[in-house]
């Protein structure tokens, strides 16, 4: 680079190529290299486990046998037979959905009312801010035995506020004013809940703090009220930022592990398929069986962001 | 105009209930947290409703940090969480630098890559690398959960330095590169030096995914125990009936304190703008 900038004359193409290419193809090598060690290291230990994994699901794969499974092992198709003829499959699916779509949609609105709460300076906001973040920021496993602790049927302190204790984590099934209730699956949302309104809160407070303050006020001077302004004026341009973070909330939550594991271990009630994949791998020791569940848990992933993009993001569109 | 009265006095009421009631269910758990941790395991049988404890005792630290082997658990999360932030800055510092400035082939591509991983399911990736670590005997080291981490953390670091890497003017660069400097003491001199409350976020993150992180470290270290982290630690303790309540609080205050004092310590550092006035001078 300095060779070139320092000669007074530019010299001939021919002549340059020979000291290593033109600057920009200096330029592209130099960018390769400098990223290399990010492609290397995703490679070798997101991208090339992905296709083992797949591997894996298509084939009788046992810790004790895994040296005779090879690459050109026998491919079969008897893993997803198994482990979708298996009832707790479908019924651990659905708890991953309603925990999900709960998980999600609890978050996002406790976020978006915080942020709404804490828009305007105050007294203190920024300790309530920062309290605010701590559930987000702690080690899950910290909270979930909080949480534990505190739901303890014996000695925990929400149970001392209540008439009668509730078994929260271990009761799978329970009678709230006359109504039957899934008790820990509830829990577990609300625990999700809990632990990620943070998330939501910052995004949207941060989209809130760039809105132009011109539209608030001219609403005010037209003599809207303040859930009108909240309807017509602050709703619309925050849609985008809720779009996103469901998205985001519901890819991380459909997958989640630690949180039920953690809570519940997956009983009562609150099996996620997750947490099976889990048990197939180290208590069952069926590689390809895990293997099998979590590409299909993959799957659904992938149709349920297909679908709430064609539906979502094309409805968000024409509204704008 | 009655309408608008009402909703105005309605939030002015409402506005102050909210923020109690977020502030309440947010702070009170860590707070009961710690006043768990210092109270003896009969006090919380007799009095699970009380708050403030009659007796204040730091005998349950001790037991955890000695007795349970919290402090090698502090050792081995620090040195996991210290590499993988070091090594992680390492590898994503160039590569961030050659996304924000540098046009090569694939450029374009690499944040597609970024995103799937920042999006990918561990839980599918657990599978192979359990199988794999098993096979070539590297459960139970500290080095394969590095590997872990470093690639879990990497695309996301490298997006979040690309964005501040794009804001430090290309006139700074071009009179460094005036001055004689070579693309690697640019970096290094001027691009870093502007950067550091990107790199302290930054470190900041990786820091967090290492600490917190559970389900690999239970997956690769839960059969030796002298490896475990605090994490896995209190998760494997946490079911025994012999280690009481209180003592396990004690844990999981020495496990949360460490992350609420770096993300509050460097939360501060992130807003101070470096960048302003670096054209002029």
């Amino acid at each position: 680079m300095t060779v070139t900038r320092a000669e007074p004359q530019a010299p001939p193409p021919r002549q340059r190529r020979r000291r290593g290419g033109t600057l920009r193809e200096q330029e592209g090598r130099a960018g390769l290299t400098l990223i290399s060690p990010t492609l290397i290291i995703t490679l070798v230990v997101v991208v090339l486990p992905l296709l083992w994994a797949i591997m894996l699901a298509f084939q009788d794969a046992r810790l004790i046998n895994i040296r005779r499974v090879g690459v050109f092992g026998n491919y079969t198709l008897e893993n997803f037979s198994y482990v979708m003829s298996e009832p707790g499959f479908w019924s651990s699916l659905v708890n991953t959905l309603v925990y999900t779509v709960a998980g999600t949609a609890l978050s996002i609105a406790i976020g978006l009312v915080t942020a709404l709460a804490l828009r305007d300076r105050f007294p203190g906001r920024t300790v309530i801010r920062a309290s605010i973040l701590i559930p987000y920021v702690a080690p899950v496993v910290a909270v979930a035995f909080l949480w534990e602790t505190m739901l303890n049927p014996q000695y925990g302190i929400v149970n001392t506020w209540l008439a009668e204790p509730i078994a929260f984590l271990t009761q799978a099934r329970g009678e709230f004013l006359g109504v039957q209730v899934p008790v820990a699956l509830l829990t577990v949302i609300a625990f999700e809940a809990w632990r990620y309104f943070p998330f939501a809160f910052l995004f949207i407070l941060a989209r809130l703090q760039a809105l132009p303050a011109e539209l608030d006020e001219a609403a005010v001077v037209d003599g809207a009220t303040p859930t009108q302004r909240f309807r017509y004026v602050i709703m619309p341009q925050l849609w985008r930022i809720i779009a996103l973070l469901s998205v985001l909330r519901f890819v991380f939550t459909f997958t989640k592990f630690d949180d039920v594991y953690l809570l519940t271990g997956g009983g009562a009630g609150t099996e996620v398929v997750s947490v099976r994949v889990y048990n197939f791998l180290t208590s069952r020791d069926d590689i390809g069986a895990a293997a099998a569940q979590a590409i299909v848990l993959a799957l659904f992933l992938v149709v349920f962001l297909a679908i709430y993009l064609r539906f979502f993001a094309g409805g968000e569109r024409e509204q704008r | 105009m009655s309408r608008d009265r009402f909703e105005r006095g309605l939030f002015a009421v409402l506005r102050p209930v909210v923020i109690a009631f977020l502030f309440l269910i947010t702070g009170f758990p860590f707070l009961y947290m710690v006043m768990l941790s210092v109270r003896d395991i009969q006090e919380l049988i007799l009095a699970p409703g009380s708050l403030w404890p009659r007796a204040f005792t730091f005998d349950t630290y001790v037991n955890v940090l000695t007795r349970q082997g919290f402090l090698d658990f502090l050792r081995n999360s620090a040195i996991i969480s210290v590499a993988s932030v070091a090594v992680t800055l390492l590898i994503s510092i160039p590569g961030a630098y050659a996304v924000a400035r540098l046009r090569f082939f694939g450029r374009r591509q690499v944040h597609f890559l970024f995103l799937a991983v920042y999006l990918f399911p561990a839980i599918v990736l657990a599978i192979p690398l359990f199988v794999l670590f098993t096979m070539i005997g590297l459960r139970g080291s500290l080095i394969g959960l590095i590997l872990v981490y470093i690639a879990q953390t990497v695309p996301v670091t490298v997006y979040m330095l690309r964005n501040y890497f794009e804001t430090v003017p290309q006139s700074v660069e071009e009179a460094a590169a005036i001055d004689g400097c070579t693309r690697l003491s640019t970096i290094w001199r001027v691009v870093l030096p502007l950067s550091k409350p990107a790199l302290m976020a930054t470190g900041l993150y990786a820091f967090m995914i290492a600490w917190n992180e559970f389900l690999f470290a239970l997956l690769f270290l839960v059969e030796r125990r002298e490896s475990w982290t605090v994490s896995l630690g209190l998760s494997q303790l946490a079911g025994s009936i012999e280690i009481p309540t209180t003592v396990l609080m004690a844990g999981s205050v020495v496990l949360t304190l460490p992350i609420v004092i770096v993300f509050f310590a460097s939360e501060r550092l992130l807003t101070e703008g470096l960048t302003a006035g670096a054209e002029k001078g």
